[in-house]
C-alpha cells in the first residue's frame, strides 16, 4: 500500500481575498496592527550582496530541518497527523479531511497558518515602492484594507501570490506563501537595495524605478520581515462572526470583508482580517509567537458550543480547490503567469511600471498559449490528481495541476492547464488515469456554490 | 489498532485470510486509519493472474491513490463489487464487509513468506 498521489502537495497559501472589493469606509482604530514591529531589522551596513540562490543554499545547510509553529505541540495533542509541508511540520488532518471540510462549509473550522510569511514594508516610500513590486494596485486600498496581488519575475511568471493589507498610512503588512517566503524577502531585499543611492551607500533603501532599473526619486523604505515572531490562524465558516463576537466582545464589530483591524483578546492584541481560503465567511487572525497556543485554545474553547473543529492542510486543499482559488506550486509557478492562470483581475496594467508588466502586455497581445481551467468529471470514477494528462478528440492538450474528490459534491474536481483554443466553458476532455480515459467538462469558476449544496 | 491474530499479514499492509485454496485480503485497519475517507477502489478484473507483490487494485483517498498488491501469486476469483457503490466500508469495516478481493493461491507454501500478526504489530509499531 503505497500512495502514489500527492500527499504532501497540499495548500499552504495566502488566504484570499477574492473579488468583492467594496471599498467600505469603516471605523478604524487608529494604531491598527501597530505592535506589527519586528526586532529582524534588515538592512545593516555589513549586509553582504547575497544572490537569492546562494541564500537559499545557505538557509537549507542551516535549517536543515522542518520547521514547528508555536501550535505544534497543540497539534500533536489533538492527535492531528503531521507531515512535512514546504519545510514546515502541519498536520494534514486531526480526524477526517471530509468532516473537517464540512465543519468549515456548515458551521466553523481553525487552521494554524503560523508557517506563512509575514513581511513588513514601511516608510514614506513604501506605497510607491510596492506599487511597483507588486501587480495589483496598491492605491485602491485605504488604510485597513487589503487585496489579493502577485509577485512576479521580469518574464511575467509568478513567484508568489500573495495579500497586502495597509495597515498605516505608510506600512504595509505581506501575507506569502510559507514555500515563498524566504524567497520572496530575499527577491525584495534586493530590488531595494539596487534603488539605494550610490552616492549615500551608508543610506536607507530607497525606491527605484523597477522597469528601468534606473535611479529616480529617493524615497526611503524599510523590509522587514516578521514571520519568525509572528503566527496566525484563519477562522472559517457561516458562525465565524459568532465567534468573533465570543471572542472580542458582544457589541463588537468584525471587520468589514477585505478589511484588517487590531483587537483584543485575554491581555493580547491581535490584528484580525476578514479574509480567506475557503470560499466561506471567515477571518484570519495574526498574533505575537508567545501569544499562539492561548489564542488558538481560546478560540476552540469559545468555538465549542458553535461546533468548532481544527482543520488540517487537506481540507484547506478541498476547500480552496472547490472554489477554484489557485495553489502556488500546483496551479502557479515561476513559469506560468496571471493571465495563463485566469487572474488578471488582479494585475492593473494601466499601472505606469511594475515587474513582469512588459511580459505581461505582450501575453495579452497575442493571447496565452494555455489557460488555467476548472473541470468536472463526468461520471462517478477516481478522483482526478495533479499531472494526470488532459486530452482532447485524442490530442494531448494539456495537465491537472490540482485535483480531488470534492467532499461538497462528493464528485471529482479539479483544475488543468489546457491549450488556450481549447479552454472553453462547456468544452468535453478527458482524464488520463492510470492508462485509462476518462471524460470531464470544463466548468466555469467556482466549481462548488453554496445553493448546490 | 486493531490486528486479528487469525489473519497473515503483508508489509504493505495488506491482510489476508486462508479460505481453503482461496485466501480473501484487504487492508489493515492501520493503514485505512492513514488513509481516511476512502473514496473510490479500482478493483481487479475477474480471472486475472498475478504475481506477489504485484499492483492489482487502487485504494483512493481524498488526498491520494495507494496501490494494493496481490500477496501471493495467483488468480482473481471473486472481488468485492459493494465497494463501487459504498468504498467507505473499507473504512468502517477493514476486516469485514471492507475486504476486496479473493485470489485462488497457485501454492500454499508462498503463504508461509507473509507476516504473522504479531510481527506485523511490530512493524506498525
Amino acid at each position: 500500500l503505497l500512495a502514489h498521489g500527492n500527499v504532501a502537495q497540499f495548500a499552504c497559501k495566502v488566504d484570499r481575498v477574492v473579488l468583492n472589493a467594496m471599498a467600505m469606509s469603516a471605523a478604524l482604530p487608529p494604531d491598527i496592527c501597530a505592535f506589527g514591529e519586528s526586532s529582524a531589522i534588515v538592512f545593516g551596513e555589513a549586509d553582504p550582496p547575497l544572490h537569492a540562490s546562494l541564500r537559499r543554499l545557505l538557509s537549507l545547510v542551516t535549517e536543515a530541518g522542518p520547521k514547528k509553529t508555536p501550535l505544534y505541540d497543540e497539534h500533536v495533542r489533538l492527535g492531528a497527523k503531521i507531515v512535512p509541508f514546504a519545510g514546515w511540520l502541519m498536520p494534514v488532518q486531526y480526524t477526517s479531511i471530509v468532516e473537517e471540510h464540512r465543519a468549515v462549509r456548515n458551521d466553523v473550522g481553525i487552521f494554524d497558518i503560523s508557517h506563512m510569511g509575514q513581511l513588513i514594508v514601511e516608510g514614506a516610500g513604501a506605497r510607491e515602492w510596492l506599487n511597483a513590486m507588486l501587480t495589483n494596485n496598491i492605491d485602491k486600498l485605504d488604510v485597513g484594507m487589503g487585496q489579493y496581488t502577485f509577485l512576479l519575475n521580469e518574464r511575467g511568471g509568478i513567484i508568489d501570490d500573495l495579500i497586502v493589507y495597509r495597515v498605516g498610512e505608510q506600512k504595509f503588512l505581506l501575507i506569502v506563501n510559507a514555500a515563498r517566503a524566504d524567497e520572496d524577502f530575499a527577491w525584495l531585499q534586493n530590488h531595494l537595495k539596487e534603488g539605494r543611492s550610490p552616492d549615500r551607500p551608508g543610506g536607507r533603501p530607497s525606491f527605484a524605478n523597477a522597469t528601468a532599473g534606473k535611479l529616480e526619486t529617493v524615497v526611503p523604505c524599510e523590509l522587514t520581515n516578521r514571520s519568525a515572531n509572528f503566527g496566525g490562524v484563519a477562522i472559517q465558516g457561516p458562525r465565524v462572526v459568532e465567534l468573533f463576537r465570543e471572542l472580542f466582545g458582544k457589541d463588537i464589530e468584525p471587520p468589514t470583508r477585505n478589511y484588517i483591524a487590531d483587537f483584543r483578546f485575554d491581555e493580547m492584541t491581535v490584528s484580525v482580517a476578514r479574509t480567506g481560503y475557503t470560499g466561506e465567511d471567515g477571518i484570519e487572525v495574526f498574533f505575537r509567537t508567545i501569544d499562539a497556543v492561548k489564542f488558538w485554545n481560546g478560540a476552540l474553547e469559545k468555538g465549542k458550543p458553535l461546533g468548532i473543529k481544527p482543520c488540517g492542510l487537506g481540507a484547506r486543499d478541498t476547500l480552496r480547490l472547490e472554489m477554484c482559488y489557485p495553489l502556488n506550486g500546483s496551479d502557479l509557478s515561476p513559469d506560468r503567469n496571471p493571465i495563463e492562470a485566469g487572474l488578471g483581475f488582479f494585475v492593473d496594467l494601466s499601472k505606469p511600471n511594475f515587474i513582469g508588466r512588459d511580459a505581461l502586455l505582450k501575453t495579452k497581445e497575442i493571447g496565452p498559449r494555455e489557460k488555467l481551467v476548472p473541470f468536472r468529471m463526468k461520471e462517478k470514477g477516481p478522483p482526478p490528481r495533479p499531472h494526470y494528462v488532459v486530452f482532447q478528440n485524442d490530442q494531448r492538450t494539456g495537465e491537472v495541476t490540482s485535483g480531488t474528490l470534492s467532499p461538497s459534491l462528493n464528485w471529482g474536481v479539479g483544475m488543468a492547464y489546457v491549450s488556450a483554443a481549447h479552454a472553453k466553458i462547456g468544452a468535453e476532455i478527458d482524464i488520463e488515469i492510470r492508462s485509462q480515459k476518462f471524460p470531464a467538462t470544463i466548468e466555469k469558476k467556482p466549481l462548488y456554490r453554496k445553493s448546490e449544496k | 489498532m486493531n490486528v486479528p491474530d487469525d489473519l497473515l499479514y503483508t508489509e504493505t499492509h495488506e491482510w489476508i485470510k486462508r479460505e481453503g485454496e482461496n485466501v480473501r485480503v484487504g487492508i489493515t485497519d492501520h493503514a485505512q486509519s492513514e488513509l481516511t475517507d476512502v473514496v473510490y477502489v479500482e478493483l481487479p478484473k475477474m480471472d486475472r493472474q498475478a504475481n506477489a507483490k504485484e499492483a492489482i487494485a487502487v485504494v483512493e483517498s481524498v488526498k491520494a491513490a495507494s496501490d494494493i498488491y496481490a500477496p501471493v501469486k495467483g488468480t482473481v476469483a471473486e472481488v468485492n463489487k459493494a465497494l463501487e457503490a459504498d468504498p467507505g466500508l473499507i473504512n468502517r469495516e477493514p476486516y469485514g464487509q471492507g475486504w476486496i478481493f479473493v485470489l485462488k493461491i497457485d501454492n500454499a507454501d508462498d503463504l508461509k513468506q507473509l507476516k504473522d500478526a504479531e510481527a506485523y504489530r511490530k512493524q506498525i509499531g
